[in-house]
């Protein structure tokens, strides 16, 4: 039992070196020199700094911005240092509350169609969702194009610019990336 | 299901088989030992492994010398993994200068690492430095991984020789399955991830400007986001294949940065399943016919996509609480409609809900969505399939071992029926194997059931429940299930990072590792000592439709009268209390 445990020993820190120590810098050696955007969180650079990640949301609540998926992240939306879902079952009261005001803060600002598409008022399983459906984007359409003074189809055009189908035409559901879409904006607006 | 979604599900499962007999193939011939594709590069390192810590290869272990090898091995690696968490402060590669996670917690994530069960109590990015990432969890993924794969294959040894009492030795089939199997696989998967756009780094978290700055609950401004990164990649193609399922950040691969795309959630499903399913062609090659491997796989099968099929129906029908609000929970081209809560833009409903089925039928764990959030049917399906001990992939070996168990219930069933002495693979099956398999099977069970009794009869139990009534019960019941299966997915809901969880999962996942391990070790020496029995015109043949048909039936039967009465506590009066209030307002 003794020469058992020695041994076990013994190959756990070989499998240590092996996979805890050389497998994961293999990995970052070859990401850093192949993928270097991606593996370092894919940031946008705006100038000096940084404007954000194209993979990581961030909250809007301006009536001149796409807004994203609802947020669950304490102690503020889109913590990306503590991604969190809201774990709401579906018969939660908190999930009905925090629908209702979603809604009514969407008509607040100017949203008035009828029917809410479903992303647009529930919260991600991230809580850093990037992401809303172009049914979403769509609903949103007329209040920006209001508050930016824009005709609608100048916004769609942004919109379609930000908009990314199914990848390798099968996989997963189109999107469009909220940041880039209203960077898009700002940047159209400043030119 | 919308006619993408059906494409989509179609598509993983097709080229989920195309790859079965391939990987299947090569991993017989690594556990056979020879592995030709590679040995000129592993052969080395492999040799060098042996040299260094004293095995001798050729020497064969019996079943109660491989069993004492596997606990020595789990031992220590459950000490090293809690000595790592201990003194995470004072260890380098800790840019957030995170401290000392605290006894309890240690306790349950080295048994969780150790035991392949990879449930956290922790959030990654808040809990966890680079390091302890890295030097203790990582390495578990792996060799915990290779621990299940190598039990399993001392089962096959003891259907394959005869009149003799060993069944391999431990450390070899340790080394050659991580370092034939799984380094590899994970090389390459890792290196996918990383082009998608999944983090390898070892920078510290970034600081970014917001574009439009907010403020917080006590109205302080907010100008920048702290992202949090380090050397996820690595992590999560192990922790994919190796049916681990522990994420680097909290909500696992929900997160967009460790699964950023729909191709890196592609291959990371099809981690999920891979070696499982491979590993039931392995089995038929080994035992030389194929036949027996293809009947496991399809009973797997026929057990998978039923309950596939209700899952993604149940979320795409949508909440009626919403439905209520005048919210579009409508499937159509520019959206997926269905019950969004806590599911990802990109993933939608068919590619999460396929997803939360093939982690709870693995024993993987991983998450792409809440299962917290899920309609009562698409919790029940998940809470279920890991109730049946398992063993519908199941994890990587102990799936297919779990499996082979229920084979031999199911063996003894017929030959009750027929009145012969039971047989399987040319074995007859005695009264020792069956009550070592009964162990195998009811052990989990009992700590299941009086697992959940226990947490939910108790104030320390009850008071970490988000979620109120049947969810609630259904948060605790999904909790104690998870871990008595060493699967490590959550209702998240449930405030599990205390002593009182801690404590109790980190017990149940002890029971389910290791009264399983030890049953399948008991019998595999216990076959290897018999002689092979030629098939006869008495023999029931275990590669039909019939022996298919019979063993999903023994899986589903012993699921069913276990858990009803406790599914029925949880998401069947949900169902009903939903369906209830849905009549309410339409009359």
């Amino acid at each position: 039992m003794f020469q058992q445990l020695r041994t076990a020993t013994l190959i756990l820190i070989a499998m240590t070196i092996l996979t805890g120590g050389i497998y994961p810098l293999v990995v970052t050696a070859i990401a850093q020199v192949v993928f270097p955007s991606a593996a370092n969180g894919s940031l946008i650079r705006q100038g000096e700094q940084f404007a954000g990640s194209d993979l990581v949301g961030q909250s809007f609540s301006r009536p001149d911005y796409f807004w994203g998926r609802l947020s669950a992240t304490a102690p503020v939306p889109y913590n990306a240092a503590a991604s969190s879902g809201s774990n709401f079952g579906p018969l939660h009261p908190g999930l009905k509350a925090a629908t209702e005001a979603r809604i009514s803060a969407l008509k607040a600002a100017g949203s008035t169609g009828k029917s809410i598409p479903v992303d647009l008022v529930t919260a991600s399983a991230s809580g850093l969702d990037p992401h809303i459906s172009p049914a979403s984007a769509e609903f949103q359409v007329p209040r920006i194009a209001a508050s930016r003074k824009m005709s609608e189809e100048a916004v769609r055009d942004v919109v379609r610019q930000s908009t990314a189908g199914r990848q390798l035409g099968v996989l997963g559901e189109p999107r469009v990336n909220v940041l880039r879409l209203n960077l898009a904006l700002d940047q159209r607006k400043s030119n | 299901m919308t006619a993408n979604g059906v494409l989509q599900l179609g598509l993983y499962l097709g080229v989920l088989l195309a790859c079965v007999k391939p990987l299947g193939l090569y991993t017989a011939r690594v556990y056979s030992g020879s592995a030709p594709l590679l040995e000129p590069v592993i052969g080395p390192v492999e040799r060098l492994f042996y040299r260094l810590c004293g095995v001798d290869r050729s020497k064969e272990m019996t079943g109660r010398q491989y069993s004492v090898a596997v606990l020595m091995f789990s031992l220590v690696s459950f000490v090293a993994v809690y000595a790592v968490q201990r003194m995470q402060g004072w260890l380098p590669l800790n840019p957030e200068s995170l401290p000392a996670v605290s006894p309890d917690s240690s306790f349950n994530t080295a048994v969780s690492f150790a035991t392949n069960t990879n449930w956290q109590g922790y959030g990654g990015e808040s809990t966890m430095s680079y390091f302890t990432q890295m030097v203790a969890l990582t390495v578990q993924n792996f060799v915990s991984a290779a621990v299940g794969m190598a039990v399993l294959v001392a089962l096959i040894r003891g259907f394959t020789r005869q009149n003799t009492d060993t069944i391999g030795n431990f450390w070899v089939d340790l080394v050659r399955g991580t370092l034939y199997v799984l380094v590899p696989l994970s090389l390459v998967l890792a290196v996918l991830l990383v082009s998608q756009g999944v983090v390898q780094t070892f920078d510290a978290y970034h600081e970014v400007t917001l574009l439009e700055p907010t403020v917080d609950a006590e109205g302080k401004a907010i100008n920048t986001q702290t992202i949090a990164v380090g050397p996820a990649a690595s992590q999560v193609a192990i922790k994919q294949l190796g049916t681990n399922g522990g994420g680097f950040f909290n909500v696992n691969s929900a997160h967009p940065l460790e699964n950023p795309t729909p191709l890196s959630n592609f291959l990371q499903m099809l981690a999920i399943l891979l070696i499982p399913a491979a590993l039931c062609f392995a089995f038929g090659e080994m035992v030389g016919d194929r036949r027996q491997g293809w009947a496991l796989l399809t009973a797997m099968l026929v057990i998978f996509v039923p309950l596939l099929v209700v899952t993604v129906m149940a979320e795409q029908a949508g909440n009626p609480v919403l439905a209520k609000l005048n919210v579009d929970q409508t499937d159509a081209d520019s959206q997926p409609g269905g019950n969004m809560e806590g599911k990802e833009t990109r993933f939608g409903i068919a590619n999460s809900a396929l997803w939360a089925v093939a982690t709870t039928a693995a024993s993987n764990g991983s998450v792409n969505s809440m299962h917290d959030s899920y309609m009562p049917l698409g919790g029940l399906v998940t809470m279920w399939l890991m109730q049946l001990g398992e063993v519908v992939f199941g994890g990587v070996g102990s799936g297919l071992y779990g499996m082979l168990m229920f084979a031999i219930v199911a063996v003894f069933l017929s030959g009750l029926m027929v009145g012969r002495t039971p047989e399987y693979l040319g074995k007859k099956i005695g009264a020792f194997e069956m009550k070592m398999a009964s162990l195998a099977i009811l052990f989990p069970c009992a700590m299941v059931l009086v697992g959940t009794a226990v947490a939910v009869t108790s104030t320390y139990g009850r008071a970490t429940i988000f979620n109120s009534g049947p969810h609630g019960f259904s948060e605790v019941l999904y909790a104690v299930s998870s871990a008595s299966n060493n699967n490590g997915s959550a209702f998240a809901g449930l405030g599990a990072n205390n002593p009182f969880y801690n404590g109790l999962l980190g017990l149940a996942m002890l029971v389910g590792r290791f009264w399983v391990m030890l049953p399948v070790l008991a019998i595999a020496g216990s076959l290897a000592a018999k002689k092979s029995v030629p098939v006869g015109p008495g023999t029931l043949p275990t590669h039909t439709p019939l022996f298919v048909m019979l063993l999903v039936a023994v899986v589903i039967v012993v699921g069913a009268l276990s858990f009803f009465p406790a599914l029925a506590l949880g998401p069947i009066v949900e169902q009903l209390q939903m369906a209830k209030s849905n009549l309410e307002t339409s009359s």
